[in-house]
């Protein structure tokens, strides 16, 4: 009973997937097969098939994050056939659908490859050094309570809307996995940038920065050599300006630093 | 037990003011020596939580998720209200608070919604100062939409996804006193049990996710901001994860449930498309405001389109029934959540449903397209409109969009006094996982508004007049009480490994969710409710003597997290059909088919059944005991709610 589609056929897959028990444990790559897959069924969805009958039969399911399985959460977070979130350009793999895929496909299923991002079993990586990145400045210091009427700050709708966009990061991870550098700063670029552009942000501008910069650094993910698989393969399109008001912050801050400590 | 909801005296407009003076307040230099415990980062979570760190407690903040900016509220789209009157179109603090009333059919508390409608305004400045890029006017100001049947525009947005802009909004707070050290953040921990000493909740017992350690942790008081149980349903707009476990674990400990059945099935989802649909998606209500509803006349049409042989396009306008703007003149397509939901479940049950399983009615932007072009469109819905077609795999510029309705929210919860807490002592309940706010039916944007609400500006003071009257004596884990709750988390672990039978969690899971659907979702009769008990506790025997779960509880194991969330979905699943049962009468969400005006309206019987249904525990397969908190309404007259 497909839903758009009456017509396609199910699908049969070999899928190899990234096999870990634990951080510490070597992993492997092991070889499944899936029946009968509906082109309607999400990515996500074809993996529930699989661990389904993985646990019928006694086996382990593959571990892997997801929640929303509506893109914006940025739980989900595969390397499908070597890119991130697979191959439809702009989406997550929670929205990825099977009717990308054709009948007899082997697809490859493996984490996110970062020394910044260990695994913690099979294709679920720990990502929590995202969080210590925006506990290094990613805020507006202001308490709750006290706060003036929203409308006492205009902001031109076009330096919102930028912000904005800049602000529709999910925090993901993709573009590190994009990267063979394995950098972060389109992730920092973003929240970096949103704060950069409204008039809230101003008053942490720099140390915000440099903090957020020094953070990522401490974490260990690489340098930025301008190649921009980070972009390309965003599932919701921040764009690469955003690292380019990431590098001119970050120099005006060096320049004219707040930072006294 | 006598419920005491602690409803301040005095006119309803002072009420707050007054209570706000008359909590007891904590010493400054003081604050440091309380513990307070936040499960649930979520907004009502991550916001109480950086709030009170802000204060000078010691904060300890705990999620399953990876990351505190994960929760649920993320995936909220439309918006959140605010009686700020921006648009000087007539709203103000008494409209939100009496539209919120009636949207919610009588069965909310007066005093908790009006002082909503009051904090709702500091919410908007609060988010703003975070940095929260809320949708603009081209002079710069707040922009605002009207949503979901209000008759002004006071919902606030940040395109189709300001929930995640509130929520990055409350973790960049929070995320800013955990590095203060004032917050401690637990990730990938569930909570699998409270802990109560002398009566008194003093901490949790959790397991990590990624090493299976069961741990204990203590404080003087635990916020639990947990979230709805709508995936009792299996299918619902909820995140997958999304759970009753943390409320229903609390519920055993003696915390009441109030109006479990109130729950809430939006109408424009996406429909099922097949056996291995794991969730719905939301198409946001925004969209009714410019598409309009409708199905073809005839049974014989509706056939044909369905079997492919005609496609809707190719009917005439003589041939479609728009029956929301037929039946509702007033308010055509923009009709409360409920009345659509069931409207539109009404004209599948005729057999004029579309879609190749006749679920579904159309959703058809043809007209506003043909008015002001398809650029304005996109601009408005662009990005709905590319979701559903990469779902669908369908083009909502060229056909009209199918949608049918969903469990989507839950009103029900764990009930709480005006203090937010519940009956016990020194445990709380914030948004979504409490009943408080939104009685029998929520308003669109509603919700959002309660989370923040509710953290921002309504813990940080109830909570301190409970601390106040706590010694700040620290609470050792070292308690018997905590070894015992320890020592039953990790029993039920082991029955759950320990079983080895045939099915999984999510076989269980769906029946349960079939159960619900067909029995206790859009429309409920007595019969048919019994017949859901019945079926309900068969299946809890079952689930108990054969799911399968492999593996152990010493390693990340997310078919054993699954397990013992369905386990207590099953039982409040039973709590669900008892309230459902024990309400005779129709009110918002909660449609009896007996209890129905001519025209087919959800009749209210506000003799017998004002009140809110409190169930008490009672025990390991006993009935639950009913407790009624009886609701007076002195400010607003209660009336047959009309949408003609
Ligand atoms: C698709 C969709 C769209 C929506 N759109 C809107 C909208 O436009 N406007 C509106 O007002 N409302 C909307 N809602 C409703 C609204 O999003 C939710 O009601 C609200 O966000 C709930 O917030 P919360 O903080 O109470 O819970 P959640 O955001 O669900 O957070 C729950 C938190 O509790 C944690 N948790 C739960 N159980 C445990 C446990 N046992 N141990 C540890 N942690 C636990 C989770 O990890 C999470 O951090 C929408 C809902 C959906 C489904
Ligand atoms: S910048 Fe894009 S890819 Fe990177 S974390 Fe954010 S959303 Fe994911
Ligand atoms: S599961 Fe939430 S973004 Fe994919």
């Amino acid at each position: 009973m497909a839903g758009s589609n009456p017509n396609a056929k199910p699908m049969n897959l070999t899928l190899k997937v990234w096999r870990q028990p634990n951080r510490q444990a070597q992993g492997k790559i092991v070889d499944y097969q899936v029946k009968d897959i509906s082109p309607d069924m999400s990515f996500l969805e074809m993996l529930d098939v699989l661990n389904e009958d993985l646990l019928r039969g006694g086996q382990d399911p593959v571990a892997f994050d997801h929640d929303c399985r509506e893109g914006i959460c940025g739980s989900c977070d595969l390397f499908i056939n070597g890119r991130s979130h697979g191959p439809e350009k702009g989406t997550t793999t929670c929205q990825l659908h099977m009717r990308k895929f054709s009948d007899g496909d082997t697809i490859t299923i493996e984490p996110w490859r970062a020394s910044s991002f260990p695994v913690n079993k099979d294709l679920s990586v720990d990502r929590s050094a995202f969080d210590r990145i925006i506990q290094a400045g990613g805020y507006v210091s202001v308490n709750t309570g006290g706060a003036p009427d929203g409308n006492e700050i205009p902001i031109p709708k076009e330096i919102s809307d930028r912000a904005f966009e800049a602000a529709t990061c999910i925090g993901c991870g993709a573009c590190v996995a994009a990267c063979k550098n394995a950098s972060a700063m389109l992730f920092v670029s973003a929240k970096v940038s949103q704060l950069a552009l409204l008039p809230q942000g101003q008053v942490e501008r720099k140390t915000r920065v440099e903090n957020m910069v020094a953070q990522m650094d401490k974490e260990g993910f690489g340098a930025c050599t301008n190649i921009g698989s980070c972009a390309a393969e965003c599932p919701v399109g921040i764009s690469l300006e955003n690292i380019a008001i990431l590098n001119r912050e970050f120099l005006a801050a060096k320049a004219s630093s707040n930072n006294l400590a | 037990m006598q419920l005491d909801s602690k409803i301040p005296e005095g006119p309803l407009a002072e009420k707050w003011e007054k209570h706000k003076f008359n909590v007891k307040l904590v010493n400054p230099a003081n604050k440091r020596k309380y513990d307070v415990i936040v499960v649930g980062t979520g907004l009502a979570g991550g916001a109480a939580a950086a709030s009170l760190a802000e204060l000078g407690y010691n904060v300890k903040a705990f999620t399953y998720h990876d990351s505190p900016r994960r929760a649920h509220s993320i995936a909220a789209q439309g918006g959140i209200n605010a009686a700020k009157n921006y648009q000087n179109d007539g709203d103000s603090v008494f409209r939100l608070f009496y539209d919120t009333v009636k949207g919610g059919d009588y069965r909310a508390r007066e005093a908790n919604v009006y002082r909503l409608a009051q904090v709702s305004v500091n919410i908007i400045d609060q988010c703003v100062a975070q940095g929260v890029p809320f949708a603009r006017e081209y002079g710069g100001l707040l922009a605002n939409r009207s949503f979901g049947g209000a008759q002004v525009s006071r919902t606030f947005y940040a395109r189709g996804q300001t929930g995640q802009q509130l929520l990055l909004g409350a973790y960049s707070a929070l995320s800013r006193q955990i590095a203060y050290g004032k917050v401690k953040m637990y990730t990938r921990s569930e909570m699998l049990d409270v802990v109560i000493i002398d009566g008194q909740a003093r901490g949790i017992v959790t397991r990590n996710l990624v090493t299976g350690e069961v741990e204990t942790h203590s404080a003087h008081a635990v916020v639990l901001a947990t979230g709805g149980y709508g995936n009792v349903f299996y299918l619902s707009t909820n995140a997958m994860y999304c759970n009753v476990t943390a409320a229903w674990r609390a519920h055993k400990k003696g915390a009441f449930f109030a109006n479990p059945c109130f729950t809430q099935i939006h109408p424009t989802c996406i429909p099922v498309s097949g056996d291995y649909q794991s969730k719905l998606t939301l198409m946001s209500e925004s969209l009714r405001n410019d598409g309009r509803v409708w199905v073809p006349k005839t049974v014989e049409m509706a056939e044909r389109v369905r079997k492919g042989e005609i496609k809707p396009q190719d009917i005439a306008e003589d041939d479609r029934d728009y029956f929301l703007e037929r039946k509702y003149p007033a308010f055509g397509n923009l009709v409360p959540r409920d009345v659509a939901s069931r409207n539109a479940k009404m004209m599948c049950d005729e057999g004029r449903g579309v879609g190749s399983t006749g679920l579904a009615v159309y959703l058809d932007f043809s007209e506003i397209i043909k008015r002001t072009g398809a650029d304005a469109v996109s601009q408005k819905y662009g990005n709905l409109f590319a979701m559903y077609e990469k779902i669908t795999d369908e083009d909502p510029y060229k056909q009209p969009m199918r949608i049918y309705p969903a469990v989507h929210y839950t009103m029900g919860g764990l009930w709480v006094d005006y203090n937010l807490q519940t009956t016990v002592p020194g445990l709380y309940a914030t948004g979504e996982c409490n009943f408080s706010d939104h009685g029998a039916n929520r308003l669109g944007a509603s919700a959002l508004m309660q989370g923040l609400a509710d953290g921002y500006f309504v813990i940080p003071y109830t909570i301190g007049d409970y601390l106040a009257q706590t010694p700040p004596k620290p609470v050792n884990v070292d308690h018997p009480a905590f070894a015992e709750a320890k020592a039953g988390v990790q029993a039920r672990t082991e029955q759950l490994l320990n079983i080895k039978g045939n099915r999984t969690p999510d076989d269980f899971h769906k029946i349960l969710g079939h159960i619900m659907w067909e029995y206790c979702g859009m429309a409920r009769t007595a019969e048919g409710l019994k017949y859901a008990k019945a079926e309900i506790q068969k299946l809890k025997k079952e689930f108990w003597s054969d799911v399968k779960v492999v593996g152990s509880g010493e390693e990340m194991n997310q078919a054993l997290e699954k397990a013992g969330r369905v386990a207590d979905f099953i039982e409040l699943g039973e709590l669900m059909v008892d309230d459902a049962l024990n309400r005779n009468e129709s009110c918002g969400g909660h449609f009896r088919e007996e209890y129905q005006t001519p025209e087919g309206e959800a009749l209210r019987d506000d003799e017998n059944y004002a009140y809110v249904a409190a169930w008490e525990y009672q025990g390991e397969n006993q009935p639950e005991k009913l407790n009624k908190e009886e609701l007076t309404f002195e400010n607003v007259k209660l009336t047959q709610r009309s949408y003609k």
